[in-house]
């Protein structure tokens, strides 16, 4: 399950002015801050020592930290720096990463903006991989794992990958697109030591080649195979074949093309999976009336590891209580590809009282939703989605639901919530219920829309949000807000580092509120707000510490975004346009804009213009 | 942006939203401002149309500054939808939201149809969705939807950025209006076309809905402009089945 990144990235050192610390350094490096004392080996025992005790630092925000002390810090931390995290690929350059970071084991890197993903974006927009791929199998020749968020990869890439790293062992690609079954045959071909290959969420085009058999024969050492969101069908047999051979598998997510036929004779060669995406979890059509159905519920009961349980693509909720076995042990269980009722999740539910992440559709209701909190004391992360996706569509879940989870819930830290209604007070008794929110998303699905019960905007349920829960990182607004909502926020959200905003605020104000009330601030997301030019430039002194800003159908206009590309000459501003549109010179549609070491990229499309 | 129907931009939402590409079926649901819809048996309403993810911006930024006008007044009231009380009450999805990823909607979308159908049809008819323009080949289920309205809601929620040409009230593009078809040609639009048994590629909305199945092998979006070299083969057999 995918979640963004909730580290912060500190801006990349080049930026930062060498510290008065640094200064004061030995022109040697030796790092001691006395010039006139000479040591007899100043640089060589130091650097031992900084290297061996810098092995131990893995985290990336005390990796940056210790980057910035003086010079020989921060080319030892360099030397020993084995995962590299970009937050942002056009923040920097392959060039410059791989000259700076010699000894790069692992790779993540994101590309695109989130609102991408709801096709505000027009399509070939950027966050190519092809650059990177070619630079790394230069430069890092033992590079063992890479993890792709939100970019574009070819079957080229996939190849280049496969082809020229020889220890590779891991691919995470969690929303990507730009390749195809073919890359895919290339690559698991050609990847001896593959452990790890999870598609997630990602466009696969149908190329009609046949990957699963593409694995090599013999016994593998695959440890998690993920291709849940390929939407073709595959080679059974091979697939089958691979899962026998492969002893250390412990996370399979199978696609919808699976049936749960198919599944069976799955589960019941690999009994120690603690990961299992079901796939279709429907008898494929083959199936006579009379055949006689496997013991689905036994191989569930084989799965004492199972911990993890998705899929149900195409449910068929007969078939539900062959999970039971398993119920009690898992921590993670992710029905929202799964259209059932409250009555049908009842019996499922109660049994799982150690669940700690649950998603799931909104077709079980407010009923289904106090079932939940009746027994998932543990849950810590809850997700619901809606069945019927539209602005103006029935509304099965409500604040009803959410108090609920709220008092039975008490230990929840991320909720996403979407609704067609919602109460100012259910979401205040959620903020008094739940102090160790750190991630509130609440989606009320009809825009502008005002507590049904009072008439009033939502202010008040968001300001107690930034309130009361003082762990709060991340925040997404929704219903009707006035600018009122963004005062709370500024003056309570000292922690937020992700805000997401859609058809919120009245007037310049709201955006300034958070601009300048939230230090923290690292991603700040827009849409269709009544803010100009005047609330952009109060962000001025802080946009180098964002790792970017999106605004779109704002009340943004040309002048006033050069205006900040012009005070800022170490930001991108990008002004896009869809891409049929012809220039309109008087308004931004979209604004997209992100610190970056290496000034306007080389490869943008003709809809988008670089102030 | 190539506009068919109506160049004013004043007009009400329903007006915008409905005008883009249109060979005919002026509903009674519009405005004041249309061509005059010579054929008779291509009046109906655009139903189908109000569900279907519109173009990009247009529509999108007239909403966010119709609405932040209401705003700014200090009105608290939601503001003035599109609706009209006079006309159908479903309203158009404005582009990406509520936020929902293009890949859980299309899941959706497609679920809901299985679940529809109680049983299964015999065979699958399967074919290949291709878009100019766009990176990926879908594949879609003919035998899932019941008429051309339908697999054009399937279509626009998995390729979201495109329009497609009304139907009218037969489901059908009128083919014996020449200049209505030109266009919509001529729009920036896109267009389905298919590949029928013969090889050859049409107009996808020449021929009842169940014999498209029957002879539909592949489908293909592309853009109005280029679709223009299909219209004459397409009318030509259309007259010669009639």
């Amino acid at each position: 399950m995918s979640e963004d990144d909730e580290r912060q990235q500190s801006p990349p050192s080049d930026l930062e002015f060498v510290s008065n610390k640094a200064r004061n350094c030995n022109a040697t490096g030796s790092g001691s801050g006395h010039p006139e004392f000479q040591s007899a080996y100043p640089d060589q025992v130091l650097e031992n020592v900084l290297e061996n005790v810098l092995h131990f630092l893995t985290s990336k925000r005390d990796r940056n930290a210790a980057s910035l002390v003086c010079k020989s810090w921060y080319r030892v931390e360099a030397l020993t720096r084995s995962e590299l995290f970009i937050g942002n690929c056009y923040a920097v350059s392959p060039a410059r990463a791989t000259a700076r970071f010699t000894r790069v084991r692992a790779l993540q890197l994101k590309g695109k903006p989130r609102f991408a993903d709801f096709n505000l974006m027009p399509p070939d927009w950027g966050a190519h991989f092809n650059p990177w791929a070619l630079a790394m199998a230069k430069a890092y020749p033992w590079l063992e794992k890479v993890h792709l968020k939100r970019m574009t990869v070819t079957d080229d890439d996939l190849a280049t990958l496969a082809e020229l790293l020889l220890g590779f062992k891991e691919l995470v690609l969690v929303c990507c697109d730009g390749f195809g079954t073919s890359g895919l045959a290339i690559f698991v071909n050609k990847c001896r030591q593959l452990k790890v290959l999870d598609l997630i969420e990602s466009e696969v085009s149908d190329d009609e080649t046949d990957w699963i058999s593409c694995f090599p024969e013999g016994e593998s050492q695959l440890e998690s195979l993920i291709f849940d969101c390929v939407e073709c069908h595959i080679n059974f047999e091979a697939l089958e074949r691979l899962v026998a051979n492969s002893p250390s598998l412990k996370k399979l997510r199978l696609n919808r093309y699976v049936s749960i036929g198919q599944l069976y004779r799955l589960m019941i060669r690999a009994p120690q999976l603690t990961h299992l995406g079901t796939g279709s979890f429907s008898p494929s059509e083959i199936a006579g009336q009379g055949d006689q159905e496997p013991d689905y519920v036994n191989a569930f009961a084989a799965c004492k590891s199972l911990v993890c349980l998705s899929g149900f693509r195409e449910i068929i909720p007969d078939y539900l209580p062959a999970i039971y076995p398993v119920c009690a042990n898992l921590t993670s269980l992710n029905f929202s590809y799964a259209n059932i009722t409250a009555e049908q999740l009842k019996p499922i539910i109660s049994k799982c009282h150690k669940l700690q992440v649950f998603w799931v559709l909104d077709s079980i209701c407010d009923e289904g939703l106090q079932a939940v909190a009746a027994t998932c004391k543990e849950l810590r992360e809850l997700r619901v989605f809606p069945v019927d996706p539209r602005e103006d569509g029935d509304g099965p879940v409500s604040e009803v639901g959410l108090q609920a989870i709220s008092e039975g819930c008490r230990k929840l830290q991320s909720i996403l919530y979407f609704c067609q209604r919602m109460t100012n007070a259910a979401v205040i008794a959620m903020s008094k219920n739940c102090p160790d929110l750190v991630v509130f998303r609440l989606c009320i699905m009809g825009r502008h829309r005002a507590d049904p019960v009072t008439g009033e905007p939502m202010d008040d349920g968001f300001g107690a949000i930034v309130m009361n829960c003082k762990k709060l990182t991340r925040l997404a607004v929704s219903g009707l807000l006035t600018d009122k909502a963004f005062d709370y926020i500024g003056q309570h959200g000292k922690l937020v580092r992700t805000l997401s905003v859609a058809f919120a605020g009245d007037s310049d104000m709201g955006l300034k509120y958070v601009l300048e009330g939230c230090p923290q601030l690292q991603k700040l997301e827009i849409r269709d707000s009544p803010f100009g030019d005047a609330a952009l430039r109060s962000g001025l002194h802080h946009y180098y510490n964002m790792r970017f800003l999106w605004m779109s159908s704002c009340r943004l206009t040309p002048n006033g975004c050069q205006e900040i590309a012009r005070a800022m000459p170490r930001l991108v501003v990008e002004v896009i346009r869809s891409a049929d549109e012809e220039e309109m010179d008087d308004a931004v549609e979209i604004l997209y804009m992100y610190r970056s070491l290496e000034g306007p990229r080389t490869d943008l499309p003709k809809f988008v213009t670089i102030l | 942006m190539a506009n068919v129907l109506g160049n004013e931009h004043d007009l009400n939402f329903k007006e915008t939203e409905l005008c883009l590409g249109l060979p005919g079926g002026v509903g009674g649901g519009c405005g004041g401002g249309n061509e005059v819809d010579s054929s008779p048996k291509t009046t109906g309403k655009r139903g189908f149309s109000e569900t279907v993810d519109l173009k990009l911006n247009l529509q999108a930024k007239e909403t966010g500054m119709d609405l932040n006008k209401n705003l700014g007044n200090g009105s608290k009231e939601k503001p003035v939808s599109a609706k009209d009380p006079a006309k159908p009450p479903a309203k158009a999805q404005v582009v990406g939201w509520p936020p929902v990823r293009s890949y859980r909607k299309n899941v959706m979308a497609s679920n809901k149809s299985i679940g529809e159908e109680s049983e299964k049809a015999s065979s699958a008819a399967f074919v290949k969705v291709s878009m100019d323009g766009a990176p990926y080949l879908r594949k879609v289920d003919l035998k899932m939807y019941k008429s051309y309205q339908e697999l054009s809601d399937a279509l626009a929620m998995m390729f979201s950025s495109f329009t497609m040409g009304n139907y009218g009230s037969q489901g059908m593009i009128d083919f014996m209006n020449e200049s209505k078809l030109m266009d919509l040609l001529n729009s920036s639009d896109y267009v389905p076309s298919y590949e029928d048994k013969d090889g050859d590629w049409m107009l996808v909305g020449d021929v009842p809905w169940q014999m498209f199945v029957d002879s539909c092998k592949r489908l293909r979006i592309m853009k109005g402009s280029e679709a223009i070299g299909l219209a004459p083969r397409a009318m030509e057999k259309c007259k010669s089945r009639a």
